[in-house]
């Protein structure tokens, strides 16, 4: 099982198993992390499980669509490797995947 | 289950699942219990008449934490058990088998049942609605025997379960008393667009007609007489026509209010120490111009939590947040910011036949609320709009090439 390292708000380090095909925001939410409010369960509709993205990892992601680019906008915290984590899926590549959960907007 | 908990929440909904999930982030260090009358831990709501019905997403991944998060933060979750009583002086509520739980603070974030019909025929097999999973999971067994479905109301509920139930193949007839689809929350160009999506999907949408019965056959469904003398063929009814808050117990109580439970700006009932959040909750709303009503969504229920939770905590800040909605039909994603209820103008930004483009509300001039079809920038930009009630510069607003934040 691909492994998520997660950054929480409050400077913990955890380390994350992350089921392959499942959104990186189930992988931190499963785990028991209650930093992301996740508010429409990952339909790219709010902006309420935004993470930053380890930058060696950026590229490898999929690209952002447009809607989610457009939410990240609204935060007063997006960074170049901000991300929605509903929008990333796991799989194997991203083994040893580290996010860093945002600010609450 | 303890005999008495510091704050017992009444309802496992978002909005019960919240408000405990916000105490333990403030480090509330008290005893909470969390009553759901469902047999399942809290789980969104949304995606049942979505990708839950769908069949796109397992029970689990609808979950609001996962099972385990409530034990590790000291949550007791007292399932499948109804409050039927409260006694505010006592401050203890009775449970449907008689039990007794008494509370230091209590927050009623019962939500609402779903309106039945009320016809002849209500009872045969094959009604369903759509507020619980069991009532999803009802309609999903039902699915490879179905035919022909009938979905009765034209609100968000309703076409978005005609939706999917299209997409899976049923033949889908949706009947809408009033003259037009989502007619209570939206503008006439929206209803209208989303009317002829329907139809373009396959969807029989009969408007302005009203059901006179439900006919049936050895007990089951077989059709739906409605009060012009026709008769859809269905062998499956699925009602969304709204729902009642789940209020009477504290209603009986003594509290306040009629339609809901009547709160203050911090979500404070008229009995002490008593609470009420969420789809049951009569408030004041700035974003009505002050109305009160009560507002079923996941914003408001999240929201109102949070209130209630900075209260218990001694760092009470009054309700005051911008009202954020969504619903997605087929490739269509709805977002909406703000109320629309009494607007006065609707104006167009952008053409609805590009399947991209937004509904602008105003009220003598101000900007109340947007509906953003496929167009997400307009939804995060309007919010500003929407914040400072901004009096609309109509040549702006409607020209697309423009965007709608100013600074």
């Amino acid at each position: 099982m691909p492994q998520l390292v997660v950054k929480t708000r409050e400077g913990q380090e955890l380390q994350v198993d992350a089921q392959a095909d499942i959104s990186i925001m189930e992988a931190i939410r499963n785990a028991g992390v209650d930093e992301l409010l996740t508010l429409c369960g990952g339909c790219c509709a709010c902006a309420t499980c935004h993470v930053y993205i380890d930058e060696a990892f950026v590229s490898q992601l999929p690209q952002m669509s447009e809607g989610e680019s457009e939410l990240l906008s609204g935060s007063g915290h997006r960074l170049a490797t901000s991300r929605l984590s509903c929008q990333v899926v796991m799989n194997d590549s991203l083994d040893g995947l580290r996010v860093t959960i945002a600010p609450e907007d | 289950m303890k005999p008495e908990y510091d704050v017992l929440v009444v309802g496992a909904g978002h909005a019960g699942a919240q408000v405990c999930t916000a105490l333990r982030q403030f480090k509330f260090a008290g005893t909470i219990g969390l009553v759901g009358d469902e047999a399942e831990p809290p789980y969104e709501r949304p995606p049942l008449s979505k990708d839950y019905l769908a069949g796109e997403k397992t029970f689990e991944r609808i979950l609001i934490r996962p099972e385990k998060f409530w034990g590790e933060r000291e949550i007791d979750l007292l399932l499948g058990r109804r409050v039927v009583a409260v006694d505010p002086e006592a401050r203890r509520v009775t449970l449907a088998d008689g039990r007794q739980i008494g509370f230091h603070k209590l927050v009623w974030a019962a939500g609402g049942a779903p309106r039945r019909l009320v016809c002849a025929g209500s009872e045969l097999n094959g009604i369903h609605c759509v507020r619980t999973r069991a009532d999803v999971d009802k309609i999903v067994a039902q699915l490879p025997s179905t035919r022909r479905v009938v979905v009765i109301g034209g609100g968000y509920v309703g076409l978005e379960a005609a939706a999917v139930l299209s997409k899976l193949g049923k033949p889908v007839t949706v009947v809408e008393a009033l003259d037009r689809v989502l007619a209570r929350v939206a503008g006439e160009p929206l209803s209208r667009f989303y009317e002829a999506e329907h139809r373009a999907h396959g969807v029989c949408v009969q408007l302005g007609v009203t059901v006179e019965r439900i006919e049936g056959k050895e007990g089951s469904v077989t059709g739906v007489l409605l009060a012009d003398g026709s008769t859809v063929p269905a062998d499956m009814v699925v009602v969304g026509i709204g729902i009642i808050p789940s209020v009477e117990p504290v209603l009986a109580a003594g509290a306040q209010g009629g339609n809901g439970v009547a709160v203050d700006a911090l979500c404070q009932t008229s009995l002490p120490g008593v609470y009420a959040i969420g789809d049951c909750a009569l408030h004041t709303n700035q974003f009505a111009d002050g109305a009160r009503i009560r507002l079923e969504s996941v914003q408001n229920a999240n929201d109102m939590a949070a209130t209630v939770a900075k209260a218990i905590m001694g760092q009470a800040q009054p309700y005051h947040a911008v009202p954020w909605f969504w619903s997605n039909q087929y490739d269509l994603r709805l977002q909406t910011v703000g109320l629309s209820t009494g607007h006065d103008q609707a104006l167009l930004r952008g053409d609805p036949a590009t399947r991209s483009f937004s509904l602008v509300y105003l009220k003598q001039g101000r900007v109340i609320a947007l509906d953003c079809v496929n167009m997400t920038k307009d939804y995060v930009q309007a919010r500003a709009l929407v914040m400072g009630r901004v009096v609309g510069d109509v040549d702006r607003l409607v020209d697309v090439s423009q965007p709608l934040k100013t600074s």
